[in-house]
């Protein structure tokens, strides 16, 4: 398969130095080898394509330090579950424990509880029940370089984002080993990840008890049937089914349950949306009420046709994509090639679980010209993605239908 | 290590087909199958790989983080951002957002020293936001 959007950078310019001294426009060069262009309005579009980083393979450097990676977009072309090597990754701090000793490592249960708990790996894994569970982990800026006016944040293109069968126990069956105390609000869990700045606000995230408690949020120890990459919380990650991936805490080593709201600034200050429909707003907008985000709405993706590319006019292609449905699954999947005016259904693949991908596809027969065309995911509660994309001062939650424009000749 | 894609069969299901015939939608081809759990290609499979009993085994894992290499362009403008800055992040972080207004960036220099502690000396404060705006302001 030929990467067209690649090319060998470093090649080109002959000297690694060069592209440091003259740098304006792209980003970290960590092992650079070659480089991709994301099609960001305004760019700067240029990244690194990057092999550094452990248990990764080729990965879209967004930054070296804290790590943030996008997975190429291709690889969701290849399934619905996106290889561990090519997941992405997204830290806040940059102190991460880069080794971690399963003998020695211990999870606390902490606070509102009838017994505190220092568990073990083998106490998680031995000795409660094991569950299963396909699903997908989106950043909530997800795909933020495309928002215009464009924001501050990551530049992600749409692949800040993947979709794995998770294995670990039943947060519920944890809390409950510990005894919730009566009068428990919420639930607050941190990982082994740490600030530079010691008075800086240390990376956590609460749910409501009830929430914690449902049966479904889970502290998982494997991703498709393997350990968790280091860069992806190994050993444990909690699992928030449905929600965006900021609940999903990494390298998961305290739990303390809370008898008052969590007000730290991770849950109050950061990962805000207006209390909107859709998290949508005008830029400049002010005045409205701000809300933690939650829980991931629709969307659907083409993967096995690039922007640009040119079909043959007059002969069948197949268009092919995934799609999500976010709190329940894929109801339905359609495409449009005339704007959005009419919309044909297309194929769903296997059902792997609600919370994960599902693969559609469909095929059409174009004629000569210019074609765009759109993709709708519809969930089972009913909820399309909108038409338009929805605007925020993060870019949060973005879930326009997507327009891929095409040449047919 | 590299994804191999070319070793991604293209496999077409019997079911998909049944349900393509059941529906009477032409497809010419049916979508990869998905990539199960017990082989996801190139990943490091060894260390994982459970025994026959119900144990699943987790190794512990020591890796190495790479660092940055990437400088703030532009010599002594830079000298403020790359002193003050680089320490939380890589110059990647900055060098990939878009051009934004210098309002924007004030308040971006101002919520990295309020909300997230970043120690930047108060006489540094306008060369970084300067700095911001001339490296990546709105035109």
């Amino acid at each position: 398969m030929t990467r067209t959007t690649r090319r060998s950078f470093l090649g080109q310019a002959g000297l690694g130095g060069l592209m440091i001294v003259s740098g304006a426009g792209w980003g970290d060069t960590a092992s650079a080898q070659s480089t991709v262009d994301l099609p960001l309005p305004g760019g700067p579009d240029r990244r690194a394509m990057t092999t550094a980083f452990p248990q990764k393979g080729p990965m879209i450097l967004q930054r070296t330090r804290p790590p943030l990676l996008e997975t190429p977009f291709e690889v969701f072309d290849r399934g619905v579950f996106t290889p561990n090597d090519a997941f992405y990754v997204r830290w806040h701090w940059a102190v991460i424990p880069t080794e971690i000793d399963v003998a020695s490592f211990r999870l606390s249960v902490r606070g509102h509880v009838d017994k505190e708990l220092s568990l073990s790996l083998k106490d998680i894994v031995d000795g409660l029940p094991r569950v299963e569970l396909a699903a997908v982990n989106q950043c909530s800026g997800n795909s933020r370089g495309f928002s215009e006016p464009r924001v501050a944040g990551a530049q992600w293109a749409n692949g800040a984002m993947g979709n794995a069968r998770w294995m670990g126990v039943k947060l519920k069956d944890v809390l409950d080993r510990a005894g919730v105390k009566p009068g428990a609000v919420a639930v607050r869990f941190a990982g082994l990840d740490e600030p530079v700045v010691a008075d800086a606000p240390k990376f956590m995230k609460s749910l409501s008890l009830d929430h914690a408690r449902d049966g479904e949020v889970m502290i998982a120890y494997a991703m498709n049937g393997e350990q968790l990459p280091l860069l992806n919380g190994f050993p444990l990650r909690l699992v928030v089914p449905g929600w965006y991936s900021t609940y999903w805490v990494k390298m998961l080593d305290r739990i303390e349950v809370l008898a008052t709201p969590d007000e730290s600034f991770w849950m109050k200050s950061a990962y805000l949306v207006p209390d909107t429909p859709g998290a949508n707003m005008k830029p400049g907008q002010t005045g409205l009420a701000m809300v933690p985000i939650t829980s991931m709405v629709p969307r659907s993706f083409i993967t096995n046709l690039k922007g640009g590319e040119t079909l043959k006019a007059g002969a069948k292609v197949a268009v092919r994509g995934i799609a999500f449905g976010g709190t329940t699954g894929v109801k339905a999947v359609d495409l449009s090639t005339d704007g959005g005016a009419t919309w044909q259904p297309t194929v769903l693949g296997k059902d792997e679980g609600k919370y994960g991908f599902r693969q559609w596809q469909t095929e059409v027969t174009p004629p000569a010209g210019d074609l765009a065309l759109m993709v709708r995911c519809t969930n089972d509660d009913g909820l399309a993605q909108p038409m338009t994309n929805n605007w925020n001062g993060s870019a949060f939650m973005r879930n326009g239908v997507e327009t891929l424009q095409v040449k047919v000749a | 290590m590299k994804i191999s894609l070319a070793t991604v069969g293209f496999a077409v299901p019997l079911i998909a087909g049944l349900v393509l015939a059941f529906i009477g939608h032409p497809v010419v081809q049916a979508p990869p199958q998905p990539v199960t759990a017990s082989a996801p290609a190139g990943s490091l499979s060894a260390a994982a790989a459970p025994p026959a009993t119900s144990g699943f085994v987790l190794n512990s894992v020591s890796v190495e983080l790479p660092t940055s290499d990437t400088a703030f362009p532009g010599g002594a403008k830079a000298d403020a951002i790359t002193a003050n800055c680089l320490s939380c992040h890589s110059a990647g972080m900055v060098l990939t957002q878009p051009d934004l207004s210098k309002a924007a960036w004030t308040g971006i220099v101002e919520k990295m020293i309020h909300a997230y502690k970043a120690p930047v000396a108060e006489t540094d404060v306008a060369a970084i936001v300067d700095y911001l705006q001339e490296t990546k302001g709105a035109k």
